[in-house]
């Protein structure tokens, strides 16, 4: 792996062939917010968060590699204002009401939008009608939160190999489900290992009996998992 | 089959045509059939009969011949004369056809012929449709006889792989799908790709409102696309080829069975599959069907439906030509940049590269649509006006209205106004105009539309087509879709044309794919050139064309609008 230089809001920075401008740009302190990225999952580039300028393109840092001699900019004007208006068109997309959430106080998308000023949503509120799935004896799944991230989806086929998770419709209809669209307590594939509610950034999947911010996830169960497999520490 | 035998075959046929008295050549491509060509053709068939004529006469069901708001239409190819074109032919103007012919003293038809300098099919140069409407869609032997498959023959016996590619750059066509990136350079990229395993994929995912040009090419002209994917193949290393078909529509499913059968039958006669005319080159074809989703269309989606997952875009790069299908190094074509090959090859580089303008070669299908007299399917070289286009060909526009705007390039691409008729059609004029060349679709509108209205249909088909992956295009275009149901009820302010504008921005730089990229470009497109409309619909409450409601009131004003709409309800007079 070679050493590359780029220059960083005006700074030169190095970092290695191979890394993504995400984690080039976090290992030198600059904060760039993220919601479908997560360590230890693939790369999806649907949030859109991220978005960066590169030599006055933009593209989105998690899915892009880092190259030598690129001129990288994180936090213009304009970058700040499309990030704020993609939160707003999320929050305006289905039911967030934080007031009345199992995440509040600990939610990823709740504290992105306050790190990134967005104070208001100046878009119609769309205000589906979406079901919730509680028939799961250990989970809930509440479409109303969901901002279709897919990290449940991933973190199930890629670390847990069930596969429970899927999308279905398209557009602005789409929603997760499990398996061929039946009701997730009667999963078949579902291991209950629990990976995608410890991994979903809203609440959008939670633990039954939590009531108004309860909830509270952790993921650092990934590089764990992830590292112990990568020095095949386990033998089955 | 050897290049010898190909050669005897053709003619073998030709011989067998030129005895004929004449041929009947009735067109069965979606358009006419909705017209009622299948009774024109029973009919053309009892009639040659009943003349007892079987022996001497050919009745064939023909694809397109491009006058398709004219149809259904009948070709008839007598000895070395210049075809006969019979529109609105209907069963017993089919059976007086055909006493004409067989005797002189027949019935006068030529109220239904169309005159042999009729601008629509003269001011035409078809080149990709050279075949289309003159080849029975299924006959082999027919599309041998017109020097099918010989292209593939020379190539495979005077070329090297990158002397074809080489031709390609030269003859400077582009693709035809409509970002028109340089098909000669795609196809080298695609070679030089260290790989034992390629592949050439066909996008025929076509989705655009009112485009059927590469339907009707894969239809009309099928051996001539599986001609030149198998030249793709050998040109780039690929013995795996993909017809990516867009299912879902009516009819389809016939059609797939047609394309099935024909390209079995060019593997029977040795021109596709194993040792491919006796050459040590192999090329296999399969038909993959698509689930009729728009972002099908899209190459990486498109890959992703061909290895049988959910179609949603991944972001680029990797660019096809590196790591397309199972991470092999895949060409990804249009049908019609593919039905440009056997002509490149067969008349050279050069030829080609003298036709069209400075920086588009070549010609251009279009299914030209909309408040046009001669709706249809046209083949324009490229340079051409769109005056030229939609006053000579398309015979200007439909009762007596004025034209007002021609929409191209589908949901992706923007409206061009009449101050801009005399502006050249290639790729960098139409971008130049806020619009997009496209796949081919050319919508043309009159002073009956309201360009809001349209700019709203077209971000309806973008939030039902979005697929749901990045945020911009998902929400983004159903906020658009909001804002500009808005303005068309009367309930917008100047604010919401505001925020809609932001949206538009933020939605074309920020989504995943050129999808999402291009949905607001119907909006921006006719911002730029109707502002005034947009303007009359929020300030003055006013649609000028006269097609939107407007029976809503912005919020602000309900507290004086309800009054007065109830005092109106119960029949009382406003008072001044």
């Amino acid at each position: 792996m070679s050493v590359i230089t780029l220059t960083l809001n005006g700074e030169m920075i190095s970092g290695l062939t191979g890394q993504t401008l995400l984690e080039v740009i976090r290992e030198h302190g600059v904060e760039l917010p993220t919601l479908c990225h997560l360590e230890g999952i693939s790369e999806r580039g649907g949030c859109r968060l991220c978005m960066v300028e590169v030599n006055g393109r933009m593209t989105a840092a998690c899915v892009t590699k880092a190259n030598e001699g690129m001129h990288v900019n994180t936090h213009t004007e304009k970058l700040q204002n499309y990030r704020r208006m993609i939160l707003e068109l999320l929050f305006a997309e289905r039911n967030h009401v934080c007031a009345v959430c199992v995440m509040n106080g600990h939610c990823e998308l709740q504290s992105v939008a306050a790190a990134q000023g967005m104070d208001s949503v100046r878009y119609d509120y769309l205000s589906p009608e979406l079901p919730m799935d509680a028939s799961h004896k250990r989970f809930v799944l509440d479409h109303n939160r969901c901002i279709l991230c897919t990290r449940c989806l991933r973190v199930c086929d890629e670390v847990e190999g069930a596969h429970t998770w899927e999308l279905k419709g398209r557009g602005i209809h789409s929603m997760v489900i499990t398996d061929l669209n039946g009701p997730w307590g009667e999963s078949p594939s579902c291991t209950s290992c629990g990976k995608c509610v410890q991994v979903c950034p809203t609440g959008a999947l939670y633990d039954q009996g939590s009531t108004v911010a309860e909830m509270e996830k952790k993921h650092d169960f990934l590089p764990w998992i992830l590292g112990g497999r990568g020095k095949k520490e386990w033998n089955w | 089959m050897n290049r010898s035998e190909l050669f005897n075959m053709a003619q073998v046929e030709q011989e067998r045509q030129a005895k004929l008295r004449f041929r009947i050549l009735s067109c069965a491509s979606t358009p006419c059939l909705s017209a009622g060509s299948q009774d024109v053709f029973n009919a053309l068939q009892t009639a040659v009969t009943e003349h007892g004529l079987n022996a001497e006469v050919d009745v064939v069901a023909s694809g397109c011949n491009g006058l398709c708001s004219h149809g259904p239409v009948v070709r008839i190819q007598t000895g070395d004369a210049p075809d006969d074109i019979y529109e609105f032919v209907t069963p017993e103007i089919a059976r007086q056809i055909v006493a004409r012919y067989a005797d002189e003293n027949g019935a006068d038809v030529s109220e239904h012929l169309i005159p042999a300098d009729a601008p629509f099919f003269a001011k035409q140069q078809r080149i990709v449709l050279g075949n289309s409407g003159r080849i029975d869609q299924e006959d082999i032997e027919g599309y041998i006889a017109r020097g099918g498959y010989t292209a593939l023959a020379h190539v495979l016996r005077e070329m090297a792989p990158e002397q074809v590619c080489d031709a390609i750059n030269q003859s400077g066509l582009r693709g035809r799908g409509g970002a028109g990136y340089p098909t000669g350079l795609k196809w080298q990229l695609v070679r030089k790709a260290p790989s034992n395993k390629k592949y050439v994929v066909v996008n025929c995912d076509e989705g655009d409102p009112g485009a059927y040009m590469d339907r009707t090419i894969l239809e009309s002209d099928p051996h001539r696309l599986l001609e030149g994917m198998a030249i793709a193949g050998y040109a780039v290393g690929a013995d795996q080829g993909y017809i990516f078909v867009r299912g879902g529509y009516p009819g389809a499913e016939k059609r797939l069975n047609q394309l099935e059968r024909v390209i079995r039958m060019a593997e029977k006669h040795g021109l596709l599959g194993g040792r491919v005319m006796d050459s040590n080159f192999s090329f296999r074809i399969d038909i993959r069907l698509g689930a009729g989703a728009f972002v099908c269309g899209e190459e990486t989606a498109l890959m992703l439906s061909i290895m049988g997952k959910r179609a949603q875009p991944v972001p680029r790069p990797p660019y096809p030509a590196q790591r397309g299908l199972w991470g092999a190094p895949t060409l990804l074509n249009n049908v019609e940049t593919f039905a440009n090959i056997v002509p490149i090859i067969l008349n050279g580089a050069d030829w080609y590269a003298n036709i069209g303008t400075e920086k588009s070669k070549g010609t251009k299908v279009f299914a030209l649509a909309g408040k046009v007299v001669n709706g249809g399917l046209i083949e324009v070289p490229m340079g051409m006006t769109l005056r030229e286009i939609i006053y000579d060909i398309g015979g200007g526009i439909r009762d007596g209205h004025e034209f007002k705007a021609a929409q191209t390039g589908g949901p992706s691409g923007g409206c061009i106004p009449a101050q801009h008729l005399d502006s050249p059609v290639d790729y960098e004029s139409m971008k130049a105009l806020g619009s997009i060349m496209g796949s081919g679709g050319l919508i043309v509108l009159d002073d009956t539309s309201c360009m809001v209205d349209v700019a709203r249909f077209f971000m309806e088909f973008c939030v039902d087509e979005s697929c749901g992956k990045c945020v911009p295009c998902r929400v983004g275009t159903m906020q658009m879709l909001r804002q500009l149901e808005k303005i068309c009820n009367g309930s917008a302010t100047m604010q919401d044309l505001e925020i809609l504008e932001e949206l538009c921005e933020m939605v074309r730089e920020t989504s995943l794919c050129g999808l999402g990229q291009s949905a607001p470009n119907p909006v921006l497109s006719t911002l730029r050139h109707f502002r005034d409309e947009y303007e009359a619909h929020i300030l003055e409450r006013r649609c000028p064309a006269g097609v939107c409601k407007m029976d809503q009131v912005p919020v602000m004003e309900l507290a004086e609008e309800l009054p007065r709409r109830m005092r109106s309800a119960s029949g009382q007079k406003e008072v001044a």
